[in-house]
């Protein structure tokens, strides 16, 4: 065991005469673990948003069989019967915690110059009681807005994605002009990338009935069963039951799948142009040591210390570059907020999250990498026959 | 070309370390192609949308359906040849997956607005006797292996019948197809009948979804544009008006800065594979400097010397990076055959340009150096092993 450390820490004293052909190694997997990371942590940034949208306290309709909010709608005729149905929490004035929501497109302008694009961002008409049920919810600046006025209150988000939306700002759609009169936070959801209205301004300015979904309160989460079972039963109701966590979780999905693949084939194709990379270095890296490694075995040194220090001296410069990689992805991307389509066909902003399950699984392929570059030279090493490596000496 | 064979056999030298160098060549230009290919995807230069054709949508929201009775007024526009309404169904063929858009439109319209997509007479003529008839671009009815006659059932996200139910089937009665080569975008849509959508749906009658705008002057577009804009201000349903390759583009801009995503990779890809080769290249010759100044005993020049060297790194990038290019398409032609929910990627005129420029930029800028070396070798230090 000492003389496998010793052997091997003795390479590694050299590795600074072959600094050149190292960095080969240090960098080709610094640049597939950065691709890796920076990748993963949008998708993981997506989800993040997503999964902590929503409550599992309340509970979310939907018409039966859509995919998203965008698609769905609720007849008018069904909505006071909605609000009669089984564990929905009541206020101090008992009236059901629920608010009938209308969800509408609107298209704003995000960033400038030739990439500038118009992007479809969601506008929803909330009833009070919305933001009643919604404590995360909050105002940062301005005011709310009033009911039966053409006034919006903004997301942070949306604020800082989407231009011309500060607080005093006018909008001009569906022929009337509509003023931001506040900006609200709530914790980095996907509904900050939003604009909110009074629900019956969104219905008469774009000539709905009814809503697009309904969300309530429940009197505690393990009421889902007892509300969803109501409406299931009842068949008047063509509606999708379920939490609003869950609705929002399941969101996520097809984004963090699809980047997820993307993913492993681009860092999966790189990393077989690392491996060769960390091939060739510790190649020659051995064809150096030629001499040292023959002149320990004539003097009685099996060949497993050989292999151990070729192996270690492979594997110490995949981590340093995949220590490299995953800094230069955190310092870059990470927290970087940006906003793309999801399933409402509407933008979300997200951000950038490289977290702590990221950049293992980044150290994890640079250790995979460095030990199948270390193995194949590191056998070649031990077998070296030992008269003709000194012979060449 | 007279050293061609001395190059060559200067480039084998160490058989390993070229070939490994080699593979790592070949990966890195078997991502750039790919990548390149994704990145012409949505480049305008390559986007196949040449028709004179605009496209009005209702300014907030091309989600936001449009009233039918527009149609006259827009007919009436001078240098507006031809109207087409179309509006988007939202299908969904047994599985989310599976998806392709659907556009519930008017078939005379569709076939005058569209002339560059044809029909055999026959299904058009199917089309025009079956209310439930549908017409399906070759790419798509090649994907799921449908033929005339098929029924093809639909989910609809968006729109429920009477009933309720989200459930429609439609007749495939007719497969469009080019009328010259590549002329016609529009192969991987399916086109329904708007007269027997719009009396089968529940709500929303009445309304035409977008329109297709055919003009006889490509250069009229602006000025055609602004004027059916003006037309509609200042009334609950405003339009806005651009090319269909206006709309297309900004189609792709909403889902991100993708370019950026794709540059940064290729970025990585191309610093990390310019240490690797310029490592190969500064070994090969410091290994050979007692060979290299035996070439200048025996007469070769410093410059010829100079030479040599670049043109041993030109050889290994291009040798190399062609090997990636031809995997890449391979590759390409594989994913192409397979079901994926993804435009066909090809590497045209254009990637193959990036690819060559980053060739020779790749064989200079790892070159350079030990050429310069080799080229200010001085024979008598070198033979000394100084």
């Amino acid at each position: 065991m000492r003389t496998i450390f010793a052997i091997t820490l003795m390479n590694f004293r050299s590795i600074g005469n072959r600094l050149g052909t190292s960095l080969v190694i240090v960098v080709g997997i610094a640049c597939v673990v950065a691709v890796l990371i920076g990748m993963l942590s949008m998708s993981k940034g997506f989800e993040r948003t997503l999964k902590g949208t929503g409550s599992d306290s309340r509970v979310l309709l939907l018409s039966a069989g859509v995919l998203a909010e965008l698609s769905s709608g609720i007849g008018p005729d069904v909505l006071p019967l909605v609000r009669t149905l089984p564990g929905i929490r009541r206020d101090a004035e008992g009236r059901p915690l629920v608010s009938a929501e209308v969800m509408v497109i609107t298209e704003l302008k995000r960033g400038t110059g030739r990439q500038q694009a118009s992007v479809n961002v969601a506008l929803r008409g909330v009833e009070p009681a919305g933001l009643a049920m919604r404590p995360e919810v909050k105002l940062v600046e301005g005011r709310w807005f009033q009911s039966g006025l053409r006034e919006v209150v903004a997301g942070r988000q949306a604020t800082q994605q989407f231009e011309g939306i500060g607080v005093g700002q006018t909008l001009h759609f569906r022929g009337s002009t509509w003023t931001v009169v506040g900006i609200f936070d709530s914790d980095g959801d996907a509904h900050e990338s939003e604009l909110w209205t009074d629900v019956d301004t969104a219905r008469s300015a774009f000539g709905r009935a009814g809503a697009s979904s309904v969300l309530a309160q429940l009197e505690s989460p393990d009421r889902l069963g007892a509300l969803k079972d109501a409406v299931t039963s009842d068949p008047r109701f063509r509606l999708d039951v379920q939490s609003e966590r869950a609705y929002f979780t399941a969101q996520s999905q097809n984004f963090t799948r699809q980047i997820g693949i993307l993913t492993t084939v681009v860092a999966a194709i790189m990393a077989f142009g690392a491996l060769f990379g960390a091939l060739n270095t510790m190649y020659s890296a051995v064809a150096t040591r030629r001499v040292e490694i023959a002149t320990l075995r004539a003097i009685g040194f099996s060949g497993l210390p050989v292999v151990v220090s070729v192996l270690a001296e492979a594997i110490a410069l995949a981590v340093t570059g995949g220590v490299i990689g995953a800094a230069i992805s955190y310092a870059l991307f990470n927290g970087m907020t940006v906003s793309t389509l999801g399933q409402n066909f509407t933008q979300i902003a997200f951000s950038f999250a490289v977290t702590p399950d990221l950049v293992t699984r980044g150290l994890a392929w640079s250790v995979i990498i460095g030990l199948f570059g270390g193995l194949f030279p590191a056998v070649r090493a031990a077998r070296l026959p030992i008269v003709v490596a000194l012979r060449a000496a | 070309m007279r050293y061609a064979s001395l190059v060559w056999a200067m480039l084998w030298r160490s058989r390993a370390r070229t070939v490994l160098t080699l593979l790592s060549l070949v990966t890195a230009f078997l991502l750039l192609g790919l990548i390149q290919a994704a990145n012409s995807l949505f480049s305008a230069n390559t986007i196949n949308l040449s028709a004179p054709i605009l496209i009005t949508q209702a300014r907030v929201s091309f989600t936001s359906p449009l009233p039918m009775r527009f149609l006259p007024q827009l007919e009436a526009v001078p240098g507006v040849e031809s109207v087409s309404h179309s509006q988007f169904f939202g299908g969904i063929y047994q599985d989310p997956k599976n998806f392709f858009p659907q556009f519930a439109v008017n078939p005379e319209r569709w076939i005058r607005t569209f002339p560059e997509c044809v029909l055999p007479p026959e299904q058009e003529q199917a089309w025009r006797n079956t209310r439930t008839g549908a017409i399906a671009g070759p790419q798509l009815a090649q994907r799921f292996g449908w033929k005339v006659g098929d029924r093809i059932p639909l989910v609809s996200q968006i729109w429920a019948q009477k009933d309720g139910s989200r459930a429609w089937t439609f007749d495939l009665v007719g497969i469009f197809g080019d009328k010259v080569k590549d002329s016609c975008p529009r192969v991987n849509n399916m086109y329904i009948r708007y007269d027997y959508f719009d009396e089968a749906r529940q709500f929303g009658h009445g309304a035409a979804g977008i329109y297709v705008l055919r003009i006889r002057d490509p250069n009229q577009a602006e000025a055609i544009a602004q004027q059916v804009d003006a037309m509609f201000e200042n009334s609950p349903d405003e339009t806005k008006t651009q090319t269909e390759k206006d709309f297309t583009l900004n189609f792709v801009r909403q889902l991100g800065n993708i370019k950026l995503i794709l540059y940064s990779i290729l970025g990585a890809v191309f610093f990390a594979i310019l240490m690797l080769t310029g490592n190969t290249m500064s070994q090969a010759v410091q290994d050979r400097i007692p060979e290299l100044a035996v070439l200048k005993t025996i007469g070769f020049t410093d410059g010829r010397v100079l030479a040599l060297v670049l043109s041993e790194s030109l050889f290994l990038c291009v040798l190399g990076g062609l090997a990636g290019m031809l995997l890449s398409m391979a590759v390409m032609a594989v994913l192409a055959k397979l079901p994926l929910n993804f435009p066909p990627m090809n590497a045209n005129l254009d990637v193959w340009l990036f690819a060559a420029a980053s060739m020779v930029l790749l064989s200079l800028l790892v070159g350079v150096w030990p050429a310069v070396r080799a080229w200010r070798l001085s024979i008598v230090d070198a033979l000394a092993g100084r």
